[in-house]
């Protein structure tokens, strides 16, 4: 697997971006991950780098074995330049954690994207499925078959009261974590977020920006995943999620947006508007002002307001546009601050037809 | 219009957790990810030290100080008071070795959740299997009876006599 195959990929568009599945308005991609670990073995935090080699290459073969993942890509994380380890979290193939953390560590997953196996992140296997929109009961289906097809190959670590034991106890259990992205424009514009936040709190639930940490938390997008994993079963877990906290949310968006249609309809527009403005004008433009100004359009078309640009044009910008793939896009330069400014700008105004005189 | 960290007053907070200080009372806290990392409520980059938080109010603290600083896992080497630092258990056997100050942390981390419910490996079988739909059916018979939905209740009733007897 050289850095040029992963090239290409960069150049793909995500499954979990493509705008697609119920309520894909609002629901951007619906992702569930197990955390398994190997029978018998130290955690990672206590393996030296012997015993973490030997799981890596046992978790790896592993993957190779189990029908459903013997297409998978499989990358070693730690032979990878910064900048392709970085394109794999903006893709959500691995998480900041295992694009920073040392010793082996590797990632297999579907030429498609959807499903995903971190080997040696905190869990020496964390098993992820994601589909774009709201399809959680697609996700555990796959995801169940991969665990069980992975178990045939390996004996996990399970306690009979703690149930599949974690590096981390928060996680122990079922080792599930459940993530709805969801893209909140409304809400927020309306200071109604505020009230989700409020009762997602209520029901132990956690609420990150888009990409996890920090500047990256802009432009409305939310992630809503479950805390608890231990005393609840998978099905309850999801149960939850696909019944009542996210249709509560999707309706409160919906409302929202259908109030601003109504009743500011002015303030609206210019939001919107102003932001297809800077878009199809800007010279130089930073990743969280694309990403506002993504966020706006997106709401622009999908509450009718604006029919001049499509929904796949607006999801690979939202990827290509980060710092990663912008570099790879270009080649693997290595780019300054504003370099990447303007080839953001420019690279937008090219996408949306913007002709240069 | 957006929740600013109450902390550096800059960015976006993105962090949104009710903290219960020793004295019982409920804050709430409102921190951008770079601050909630710092302030040690970082879900992701700092799995734990909410449950250190948490194992302090607990257990109260010395005792529990005075009793973790002789827990050692025999297996991998690891102290509670090392786990209590960084978060992250060493070897699965952590769970018994550690388990009188770690089972009331768990609780409390999942909400009072203390015994797995859910997908078993299949090594294991059946009888675990069974075990959990069972005490899922309690738990669900607990909330029909709690909603008044004495329909649903009876149903579950019936469940539940039919996977005792087997
Ligand atoms: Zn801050
Ligand atoms: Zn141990």
């Amino acid at each position: 697997m050289s850095d040029f195959t992963l090239d290409k990929v960069a150049r793909n568009i995500s499954e979990w971006l493509r705008g697609e599945g119920p309520m894909h308005e609002i629901v951007i991609s619906s992702r569930i991950r197990l955390a398994r670990n190997v029978a018998g073995r130290r955690f990672l935090s206590r393996a030296d780098a012997d015993e973490r080699e030997h799981i890596a290459e046992v978790a790896a073969t592993a993957v190779r074995k189990a029908p459903r993942l013997s297409g998978y890509m499989q990358i070693d994380v730690a032979a990878l330049d910064e900048l392709h380890r970085r394109l794999l979290v903006e893709r959500r193939l691995i998480s900041r954690q295992h694009a920073e953390a040392s010793g082996a560590r590797r990632v297999a997953f579907a030429v498609d994207e959807t499903s995903a196996v971190m080997i040696n992140e905190e869990d020496h296997l964390r098993i992820q499925v994601i589909r774009s929109g709201f399809r959680l009961d697609e996700a555990w289906d796959e995801i169940n078959r991969i665990d069980d097809e992975l178990e045939d190959q390996l004996e996990f670590a399970f306690h009979p009261q703690y149930g599949y034991l974690t590096a981390c106890p928060t996680n122990v259990g079922t080792g599930l974590r459940v993530s709805v992205m969801l893209h909140l424009p409304a809400l927020r514009l309306t200071s109604e977020l505020d009230k989700v936040v409020e009762a997602a709190k209520e029901l132990r639930l956690a609420i990150r920006g888009l990409y996890g940490e920090g500047s990256d938390a802009t432009g409305d997008f939310f992630q809503i995943s479950n805390q608890i994993t231990l005393g609840r079963s998978e099905s309850e877990i999801i149960d939850d999620f696909r019944d009542q906290v996210i249709p509560r949310i999707v309706d409160f968006e919906r409302a929202a947006r259908q109030a601003l249609i109504d009743r500011r309809a002015i303030a609206l527009d210019d939001k919107i508007f102003r932001a297809i403005g800077a878009l199809k004008t800007a010279r130089l433009m930073s990743s969280n002002e694309a990403l506002q100004c993504l966020s706006h359009v997106r709401m622009g078309l999908h509450t009718g307001r604006l029919q001049s640009i499509d929904l796949t044009t607006l999801n690979e910008l939202l990827l290509h546009t980060q710092p990663a793939h912008l570099q790879v896009l270009s080649e693997g330069r290595s780019l300054n601050g504003q370099e990447r400014s303007e080839l953001r700008a420019a690279m937008i105004r090219r996408r949306l037809g913007v002709s240069e005189n | 219009m957006d929740m600013i960290c109450e902390k550096c007053s800059k960015e976006p907070a993105t962090f949104h957790v009710t903290e219960i200080d020793p004295d019982k009372n409920k804050m709430e806290r409102h921190l951008c990810d770079k601050c909630a990392a710092t302030e040690g409520f970082a879900v992701m980059s700092q799995p734990n030290s909410m449950l250190a938080e948490m194992e302090k109010i607990i257990a109260g603290g010395k005792t529990s100080l005075s009793k973790a600083g002789k827990l050692v896992c025999d297996e991998c080497g690891l102290s509670y008071v090392e786990f209590r630092n960084h978060g992250l258990l060493g070897c699965p056997h952590d769970y018994d070795a550690f388990r009188e100050l770690l089972n009331p942390l768990i609780e409390r981390a999942h909400d009072g959740g203390t015994s797995h419910v859910g997908k078993t490996p299949k090594r294991l079988g059946g009888d675990h299997k069974a075990a959990q739909d069972l005490a899922r059916c309690k738990r669900l018979l607990a909330d029909a009876v709690a909603a008044e939905d004495y329909e649903r209740a009876a149903k579950l009733r019936d469940k539940i006599q039919e996977l005792e007897s087997e």
